[in-house]
Order: C-alpha cells, then structure tokens, then sequence
C-alpha cells in the first residue's frame, strides 16, 4: 500500500522548520547544527544509527530539552517549548513505543488527561463532552474503541491509536512517531498506515522513526539522516534506494550479509515434548541438535517468550517433558536450568536482564556466585577476573567494573547481560530478541556474535520477530502463531512468504479447509 | 570485533592482567576496563556512614561538654540498655528493607512472644524452654507474615498492618488487664546482667548479632543476592536467585529475633504487660533508615544501621541524664529523620539549579 | 466489564456490613434499634472523614502515618484555647484547629511534592515530631472536661434534624470527597499520578503541587478531627488517638484502597470504616471481651487484602484462544 506523494506538496511551505539545532550534556556533543524541515501532509522519515541523535532531536521539539542553539520555527513564527505539555498545545506531539498511558482511566480520560473541558462557574468536569469528543475523533479515524473501556484492556496497537486520539485532539500539526510499530501485528500495521493517510490528508506533518526499510519506503515521502548528532543528508523517498540509506547513516557500505558459521549440527541436545500452560500455550514440542541454531518466529504475542521462561523455569504450572541428552531433566527454577547448561536472556533488557543501579561486576557474577563460593569477601580476585574475562570478550566499553550499569549505552547493557550468562558456562543460550533497540552497527556484531557462539560449541536458541535475521541465521525455522506450534522450516524451504504465512495463521486454516 | 588487533592495550599502573583462562578464545578487547574507581577522599566522606560518624562524635562530644556523668564508663554501659533489645529489630529489619519488604508487626510478634513465654511459665515449662518459645512463637509469627506475601503476593505493608494488630490483639486476648510476672532468674541475668560487671550481656548479645548480620550482608552470595532483589526483584528471579524464598526466610528471621528480643526485655522489665514494647517498629524503621538504608532497597550497611543505633542512643542517654522527659526524644528523632533524607535532596536540587 | 468487577467490589463490602450487622443483631437485637445503629454511625464519623482523606493520598501512591499525631496537635492546641478563652466563638477554635492542621499536613505535602521525598519516611518524622509537640505544648498537663467550656464539648453529639452534627460534618466529607474525586481535575490528577508518575509528568499535571494540597488536606482533616474528638471525649492528652494512623490506613484497605495507589472509591472507604465501627460496636454488645476487638480486626484487614488482591490477579497472559482450549488435546 503506498501512501506517499511527495511531488504535489514540494512547494508548500513548511510546517516545522529546525534551524542550527545545538544540544550539548556534560562534554558530549549530541546535537550539532541539526537541520530539519517537514511540510503540512509529508511523512517525514528521520533515519540514523541508535546513538546519532534522534530521540534526543524529538525531546528537543517536545520541550524536554532546551537546545542550547539554533530554533525552531512552527509555521514560520519561532517558538520555545519547556515540556511535552507546552509542545501538545502549540501542536506537537510524539508518540513513543512506550505510550503515556494511564491504565485504570478510561479511554476518554486518557485523550484528556489533565486538561478536562470544565463547564460552570465551579469548573466541574464536564464527562458528557469529554465521551462526546473521543467517540467523534475515533470516528474520524475510523477506529473502534470503545471510550468508556478502560486502557489496561486495550492492546497495544489501540493504545498507540489512544495517543493518536490525543494528538488530533490538541490540533496537532506535527505528529511524531517513534517505532510505532514494534509491537504490532500485520493487521494492526495495515490500519496504522491508513490512520497516517488520514492524518496526511488532513494536513498534519508527520516526522516517522523506525528501523524498518520496507516501512519507510511504504509509508514516507522524504528522509532525513543523522549521523553522530549531525545532519548527513535529506530528499525525497523516491530518489534513493535502501542500501544508499543505509551507506548514508552508517557513512560507509554495510554488507547485510549473515555470518553462517560453517558448523553442521550434530545429535539432539535439547529434547522439549507436550509443553502445555493452561493459558500461555499448548502442545509445544521441538528439539535442539547440538551446534545449532534453532530460530523461533511468529508475531508479537504468539506465545515464543513465555515457552522458553516456561523452559528456563520461571514459569508454575507448565505440564511436559524435557530432555537433555536423551535424559529426562525437571527444571523447577531459573537454577535448574542453569545447572543443566540453559541461559536465558530475556527480551526486555533494562527490567529483566540487568541490575541497573548495580555495579557492572555484580550484575555479570550473580547467577555463578555459588560456584564462587560462600564467602564472597574471600573471592574477590576470582570474581573480577572473570567478569573482566568477560567484559574483554565482549569487547565492554566501561570506566570500571564498579560501575553502574545504567551508564552504560544501550549496546554495553546488553554485552553485560550477555557476559552474566555466558559466565554460566551454558550449552544451551536462548537468545530473546537479542537485536531489538539496536541500531544496524551493532546489529551486525551481535549476528556475528551468534555465529561465533556457535562455532565455540554451544547451541542456540534465537527468538526473533525480524525475518531477515532469523532466515539469515537459523538452522531451522520453528514458527508459532497463537501458542501453538504450526511449522517447522529448514534453512533451504524457508522463504520469507511461507514463514510470514505460517506465523499469521493461514497456512493452518488452509490445511483446516 | 573482526579486525586483528595490532597492539595490546597496556594496563594502567596498579592494574593486575589475569591470565585468561585456558579454554576460551584469547581474545583482547579494544577497551580497558579498570577493577573499580579509584576510592577518594571525597567519595568516602560523602557516604552515609561519614555522617553518622560525624553525629556519633557530636553527640558525645557536647554532652561530654554540658553533662560530666556522660562520659562516665559505667553510665554510657547502662545507656545501652535502653536500645539493646530495639537495635535486634533493627538488624533483621534492615535486611528487609534493603530486599524491598517492611514489617510493621515486630511489636506485636514481641509481645506474643512474651505472653508464649508466660503462658509456658506458667504452666510450668522449664526455664531453658522459654527461650526456644519465644523464638518459636516469633518464628511463627514471622511464618505467617512471609506466606501471605510470598505465596499471595500481597503487599508487605498492608498485610503486616493487619498482622499487627492480630498479635497484639491476641497477646490482650490472653493477658486481659493482667500481667505476667515471676520469670526465672536466667532471664533476669541476661535481661539485666553483666560481663564482667561492666558490659551489659544484652549488649554483647546486640553486637554478636551485628557481627553475624554484617557478616551475611556484606561478605557472603546470600548477602549479595538480598541487595539484588531490593535493586530489582525481576531480573533477580530472571538471574536464578529464589526471591520468594529469601522474603519468607527473612520475615521468620525478623519474628524470630523479635522473639530473643521478647526474652530479653521480658528478662530486663520482668513482668510482661499488654502494652509491652508498644510503638517499637517505628523506631526500629526510624533506625534503619536513619542508618542510611533506603525505603525503596537496594542500599544500605549493617554499619550505618549500628552507627545510628548508637548516635540515638547516646543522644537518649544523654537527654534522660539531663532529666529531659524522653518525649522530646521522639522530636529529635523525627527531625534527625527528616534532615537525613531532605538535606541530601536540597542539595542536589541545588547543584542541578546551577 | 472491568467497570462491573469493581462495583462489585463496593456492593460485596455493602452486604458484609449489613451482614454482620444483622447476625448481631441475631445474637442481641437491641444493636439493630435505630438509637444503637445511629450509635455506630456517630462512632465512625470520625474514621470515615480520616479515611476520605487518607484514600486521596494513597491514591497518590502516598501514605500519610502522621495523621494521628496531627489530630492530637490540633485537638491540645483546640483544647488549650478554648480552656484559656472560655469566651471565644466555637467557630474561631474550630477554624484553629483546622487551620493547624492544615499546616501541619503542608508541611508533609513540602517535603514530598516539593523534595520528592518517600511519603513513609517523612510521614514518619513528623509523626513524631508533631506528637512530641503535644508534650511541649501541653507540657505533659491533661486537658479536663471542667477546663472546657460547655458549647466546646456539646458540640459534636448536638443534633440537628435528628442527626448529630458529628454524622452532618461527615456526610458533608463524603459529599465534597465524591465531588472532588469525580468532578473536579484536582482529584481526577490525584488518581493519574498514582496510577503512572512519568505519565503524569509527562502530560503536564503539576504533580508537587497536586501533592503539597493532597497531604494539606489530610493534614486539614486531621486537625478538624482533633477538635472533634477532644470534645467528644472531653479530654485532651499527649497520648490521644496513639496508633490510630493505623485504624484510618486500615479502613482504606478494608476498602479496596489498592495500597499501590492509582485506584480507590469514595463508598470503599466510607465502607471500611463502618465495617471497623460496627465491629468496634458489636463486641460489647455480644459480650465479647473488648480485647477481642484488636485481633478481630486484624483478621478482618488480613482477609480484606486477600480478597482484594485476588480482584487483581494477572497471572499469566491469554494467548491460547479461549475456544479451542476445551477441544485441544492435553497429554
């Protein structure tokens, strides 16, 4: 579906314009002479390398940040925002994957959290209005969402539509999205890029981030790329091509290849049969050769991550069997499995993966410490050493090892908690979305990581919702859809088509018809 | 990561290179990353145990200055009589606050335990047992708390709120507008005996318990994996660690010193009325967070949590030697709490201004 | 749905008091005359308008320990001067009381909104401090009924149209809570804030200043209350209404209050708190010894925070589509 006319609009004069835009923190430059123009109806991709100064540019124009030079006009007149609030009510407004959300307010409510319409000389919220006014914007939107529902029962695609709401709501003349589709599912994306028609039509600018390519060349009009907090180049959709974006913000030729590691898999490793949970998912089975790489696909919600907690024993209540080297093993707990040589590492790095206000040798020790012994004091020198093992490994980029952890960027983080559990010593490493949040640069390393895993004899286990990695990477493709099971692909039958086709369900109704 | 490296990074001067071990891939990073910070003066004074230093050293000095018995060696030893049975609250208390649980129900798990005893005496148990009873009764007590927040999930606060006032209730229950009184000598001599005539055994037993409790916290794996799941219960459990196991060992821990506390002071006052240690987890919490333990877990030493044991009370034995009613101890102690956490905050508010 | 669950909730507690009410009433059918049931309302007035306002602050993901050392402030400093200017319009001492308490709880609503400090801490401190207060203001000296003037104690049990004021100051709490937390952005922010901070900051709700009114108000009804209760007790001494924080924190959660905050209704505390009053009335009137009333109370927090809490269970997540789980195979 292609929603993009760049010609028509060229010569309209721009909505937002971005002049010069300097940001500074302590020493490190973020932003530096940044440039960006959006016109009324453009979708605007805002393209570059995590670190390269995008969401620090949005927190510019909502008014979280000050910048400390340059301007920012709206429609001509230059103005000054000192919160997100100030920035919603001059007409900007960004919606981020996690969305400002008040989950026991109603849907109404959330639209107009804080500025409720009041009427009489009292000022008593006037609720009639408010219902009134969310059923007409889910109207035009052609949305149906119940106002009266309350946020926690909405899913996340409707909630991002919430927010959408809101926007429109405040007359928003620039909308920003920002990865608004990470969570969502095919269907959900559809609706999502008629919504952004609508808002084209209706004359609102639109600044779009995301990763993904086939997005931007389906939903935008023009780019912009950053790179290191500057401004490299812009121009419309039509006239450039993927690679040559992608040359543009890494500033050199990024070979999109994956690194198969020339490994042949060997006998079975893991054997896991029947696992069942009485809401999560049912009939779950499949096996780990030694030396593989198993990847697990499906879309967002189809139940991949809870079957491997459920495998690393952080789940009550699973009914089935598992094996590990033809033995049959009970895993109870998160210590269970990684006495038998199973690692997880969980998808949501920040609150399940990493202490963050803990130092980086703690964090990268806990799981082992029994093997370190009792008395910890006595330790110390075993500890470090093998946290500093680690952290070179990984190449960790750090000050020192009793650093927090939450000073880290974002790609440190997760080589922490990639170190923490490689440092059990495993046979067996689930990978949970290992690239997600992470720009192309690190991508890569992390793919040839995986490659490299396997090469030192372990196998793994790659949870992923983005095809081209698990295509590129995996041995075996095992797909889910709903909390079942639906296919199994070999590296050679898999093709983007019947993986997709599979994880949305419809290669089983064909075969139910 | 593919590139060769041409040269190896040298160490810095003070740094020890371990050899890496044999069966891994020898692999040198691009980065050096050092052992830890190296410790300044600044950063030392600026921890919470400075401070407490700093108060103890006040308080001792101007009431040294204004009160000539204070510094007398046999007064400051009874002066601890006063917190010796408190501070033992406090040690398994901190514990929980530092793992992100609290206990409101200390001072009712203690007087229970003290009406168990009585009841045990009275119906004619040997005076060994009371002991083991009151240990027992708390550990009970303490059983109860942990199952209900760990196998139900239930807020800690709220259910320890209701357990309170369970014990205690029940503890009236059983003594009416009666007490008990008659304890055995043993109780007397540890309740208010001495060492070698000078140091109370309450004392020694409070300072016994500090070195264990020090000892766990902050040298062994247990110690470690308590301060991980007051930094984030989540990622404890995705770590391996059996966080619902460490609450409820620690809620029975804390009834079960809330028990030798109940022997103690039960020893010390010899008779067990109903509103026996009325009001003391408050104060047990106003010592723990005084001693630099954070409400929210994660932080916080057994030596801070001593070192305010202390200041409070050297400042309590201070004031009842200047025969100030013990009422304006409870102003102090508030304020002292107050300056604690706001002075810290106003001044980073202020740095961040500039 | 979820809308039916928790009124629900509300309805449930509605029928376990009258519930209890009747099966006293079994054992002792005088407890069930209008004069005795009018005796447990009057009871609980002041719990409920202390329960009102401690709800809005635990809504805020807030606690408010000081409450109780508040109302024995304000109660001496209302006792204290209408003992020293039996003249004084009763209007004026009220307004005094009030007054103090007002500041007393800004002071709260200073250090947390204004410092972000944790509401359990300073609450904490200044319970104490402000109970140490009583002592220095009072100089540890009891206010006697003689030293009161008449109009000072008639006032809470007088009535007015059949009601004693005591029951009238309350019904006008529950008006003015219902109205604030429904109809007015004051209270609906309350709930936001409680429900998601970083939301809240980030929609641009004035979160320090929500809070520094939040903690003045309970502080404000606390104070009103230490007036009412001096007088209704005709005494006044630096131990009145000790531990007391806990009945009020108590009758919330008995409430459904979630003591994680962000949700909490107006019936729910005005429930809890007669649920406690009829207990605390029922005992002597079913000749269960009084020391009873501590342990049974107890039980009924312990099985209130049970019950509620199975309300919000979430559990695992729902992928398995509901339909086919009775027809799939299970090993």
């Amino acid at each position: 579906m292609q929603v993009n006319n760049a010609g028509a609009l060229s010569k309209a004069a721009p909505v937002l314009e971005m002049r010069g835009i300097c940001k500074r923190f302590a020493g490190i430059v973020a932003l530096n002479e940044v440039a960006l123009t959006v016109r009324a109806g453009e979708v605007m991709a805002l393209l570059g390398e995590n670190g390269a100064g995008k969401s620090t540019l949005v927190k510019t124009l909502t008014g979280i940040y000050q910048p400390d030079g340059g301007s920012i006009l709206l429609d001509g007149r230059q103005v000054v925002f000192h919160g997100p609030q100030q920035a919603m009510r001059q007409g900007i407004t960004a919606v981020h994957q996690e969305t400002v959300m008040f989950d026991e307010l109603t849907v109404a409510e959330n639209i107009f959290v804080g500025r409720q319409p009041c009427t009489g000389k009292a000022g008593r919220i006037d609720w009639k209005r408010i219902e009134e006014e969310a059923e007409k914007l889910f109207a035009r939107l052609e949305v149906a969402i119940p106002v009266r529902a309350r946020v926690r029962d909405l899913s996340v695609a409707q909630r991002h539509f919430v927010e959408i709401a809101r926007a429109l709501s405040q007359d928003a003349k620039v909308v920003i999205l920002d990865e608004p589709t990470a969570s969502l599912s095919q269907r959900e994306i559809m609706e999502l890029y008629r919504i952004i028609g609508q808002l084209k039509e209706a004359g609102t600018a639109i600044i779009f981030i995301s990763h993904k390519f086939d997005e931007i060349f389906t939903v935008a009009d023009r780019y912009t790329v950053l790179r290191d907090g500057r401004f490299v180049a812009d121009g419309a959709m039509a006239d450039i091509t993927e690679p040559q974006l992608v040359a543009l913000m890494v500033g050199r030729a990024v070979h999109q290849a994956y690194p198969k590691a020339n490994v042949a898999p060997g006998g079975p490793l893991l054997e896991v049969d029947g696992f069942c949970h009485p809401t999560e998912f049912d009939s779950v089975s499949f096996t780990l050769r030694k030396g593989e790489i198993l990847g697990f696909y499906g879309l967002v919600g189809a139940g991949r991550s809870e079957v491997m907690q459920a495998l690393f024993g952080l789940t009550p209540n699973v009914r089935g069997s598992v094996k590990i080297d033809g033995a049959p093993v009970r895993i109870t707990c998160p210590d269970d499995a990684v006495k038998h040589g199973i690692a997880y590492v969980p998808e949501d790095r920040q609150h399940h993966g990493a202490h963050l206000s803990m130092p980086i040798l703690h964090n990268m020790t806990l799981p082992v410490l029994d093997r370190l012994g009792f008395f910890l004091r006595r330790q110390r020198r075993r500890e470090t050493t093998l946290a500093r093992h680690f952290a070179q490994q990984l190449e960790l980029k750090a000050h020192h090892l009793m650093q927090n952890v939450s000073e880290l960027s974002g790609g440190n983080q997760q080589k922490v908690v990639l170190g923490k559990w490689l440092a059990t010593n495993p046979r067996v490493i689930i990978l949970d979305e290992p690239t997600k949040g992470i720009d192309i640069g690190s991508k890569a390393a992390v793919h040839r990581f995986i490659s490299r895993l396997v090469e030192q004899g372990l196998s793994v286990i790659l949870v992923s919702s983005e095809l081209p990695e698990v295509l590129g990477l995996s041995d075996r493709v095992m797909v889910m859809h709903h909390g079942r099971m639906v296919r199994e692909f070999s590296r050679h039958e898999a093709t983007p088509e019947s993986v997709v086709a599979a994880a949305s369900g419809i290669a089983e109704a064909k075969e139910a018809a | 990561m593919n590139a060769p490296l041409s040269t190896v990074p040298t160490a810095p001067p003070g740094v020890e290179r371990a050899p890496a071990p044999a069966d891994a891939a020898n692999h040198t990073s691009r980065h050096t990353v050092l052992d830890q910070a190296p410790a300044t003066l600044k950063t030392l004074l600026a921890r919470r145990e400075a401070l407490l230093v700093l108060l103890l050293v006040l308080v001792f000095a101007i009431n040294g200055a204004l009160l000539p018995a204070f510094l007398d060696p046999y007064n400051l030893m009874d002066g601890t009589f006063n917190f010796s049975e408190k501070a033992l609250i406090a040690l398994p208390m901190a514990l929980l606050i530092i793992c992100r649980e609290i206990d409101i129900s200390v001072s009712g798990i203690l007087a229970l335990a003290s009406v168990a005893m009585g009841l045990a005496m009275n119906a004619g148990w040997p005076p060994e047992s009371l002991l083991p009873v009151a240990i027992a009764t708390g550990a009970a007590c303490g059983f109860l708390n942990g199952y209900l927040v760990t196998v139900h999930a239930l807020p800690s606060i709220v259910v320890t709120i209701g357990a309170v006032s369970l014990y205690r209730g029940l503890a009236s229950v059983v003594l009416g507008d009666k007490a008990f009184t008659g304890y055995p000598q043993v109780m007397m001599d540890w309740g208010q005996g001495y060492f070698l005539d000078v140091i109370p055994r309450e004392f020694v037993v409070l300072l016994v318990m500090a070195a264990v409790f020090g000892f766990v916290l902050h040298a062994t794996t247990w110690g470690r994996r308590m301060y991980a799941i007051g930094n984030n219960p989540e990622a404890a459990r995705f770590s391996g660690i059996a966080v619902d196991r460490y609450r409820l060992a620690l809620f029975i821990l804390t009834g079960a010193m809330a028990g030798l506390a109940a022997w103690l002071l039960t020893g010390r006052i010899g008779s067990t009325r109903p509103n026996i240690a009325m009001g003391w987890e408050l104060e047990a919490i106003t010592m723990v967070i005084l001693g630099g333990v954070g409400i929210a877990g994660g932080t916080g030493t057994i030596a801070g949590v001593m070192l305010s044991v202390l200041a409070l009370g050297a400042l309590t034995y201070g004031l009842s030697l200047a025969n100030v009613p013990g009422i304006y101890m409870t102003i102090v102690v508030g304020l002292l709490l107050l300056a604690t956490i706001a002075i810290p905050r106003l001044l980073a508010v202020r740095k961040v201004a500039k | 749905m979820m809308t039916n669950v928790l009124k629900q909730r509300e309805t449930i507690l509605a029928l376990m008091v009258m519930a209890l009410v009747l099966l006293v009433g079994l054992r002792a059918p005088v407890f069930v005359s209008p004069a005795s049931l009018g005796n447990v309302l009057t009871d609980s007035t002041l719990l409920i308008m202390l329960a009102l306002a401690q709800m809005l602050v635990i809504v805020t993901r807030g606690i408010d320990l000081s409450v109780a050392s508040t109302l024995a402030l304000c109660g001496m400093v209302a006792a204290m001067l209408a003992a020293a200017h039996p003249g004084l319009p009763l209007g004026v001492v009220m307004l005094a009381a009030t007054v103090a308490g007002l500041l007393l709880g800004l002071v709260n609503g200073a250090l947390i909104g204004y410092l972000d400090l944790p509401p359990i801490v300073v609450t904490l401190g200044t319970m104490s401090v402000y109970r140490g207060l009583v002592f220095v203001l009072s100089g540890g000296a009891w206010v006697n009924s003689h030293q009161m003037p008449a109009h000072f104690i008639a006032f809470p049990l007088d009535t007015l149209l059949g009601a004693t004021h005591l029951v009238w100051m309350a019904a006008l709490a529950v008006l003015a809570c219902w109205y604030g937390t429904r109809h007015t952005r004051f209270g609906r922010d309350l709930f936001a804030i409680g429900n998601a901070p970083a939301s809240a900051r980030y929609v641009g709700i004035p979160i320090a200043r929500r809070l520094f009114w939040t903690y003045g108000i309970s502080g404000m009804v606390a104070g009103l209350a230490g007036y009412l209760w001096v007088a209704r007790y005709a005494v006044a001494y630096t131990e009145i209404a000790y531990g007391f924080e806990f009945t009020v924190i108590a009758a919330c959660v008995i409430g459904g209050i979630s003591i994680a905050g962000g949700a909490g209704t107006v019936a729910g505390a005005v429930l809890g708190s007669l649920f406690l009053g009829v207990i605390g009335n029922a005992l002597p009137v079913v000749k269960v010894s009084p020391f009873w009333q501590s342990a049974l109370t107890g039980l009924v927090i312990l099985a209130a925070v049970l019950i509620n809490a199975r309300g919000n269970q979430q559990g695992g997540r729902q992928i398995l589509p509901l339909h086919q789980i009775q027809s799939g195979s299970h090993t």
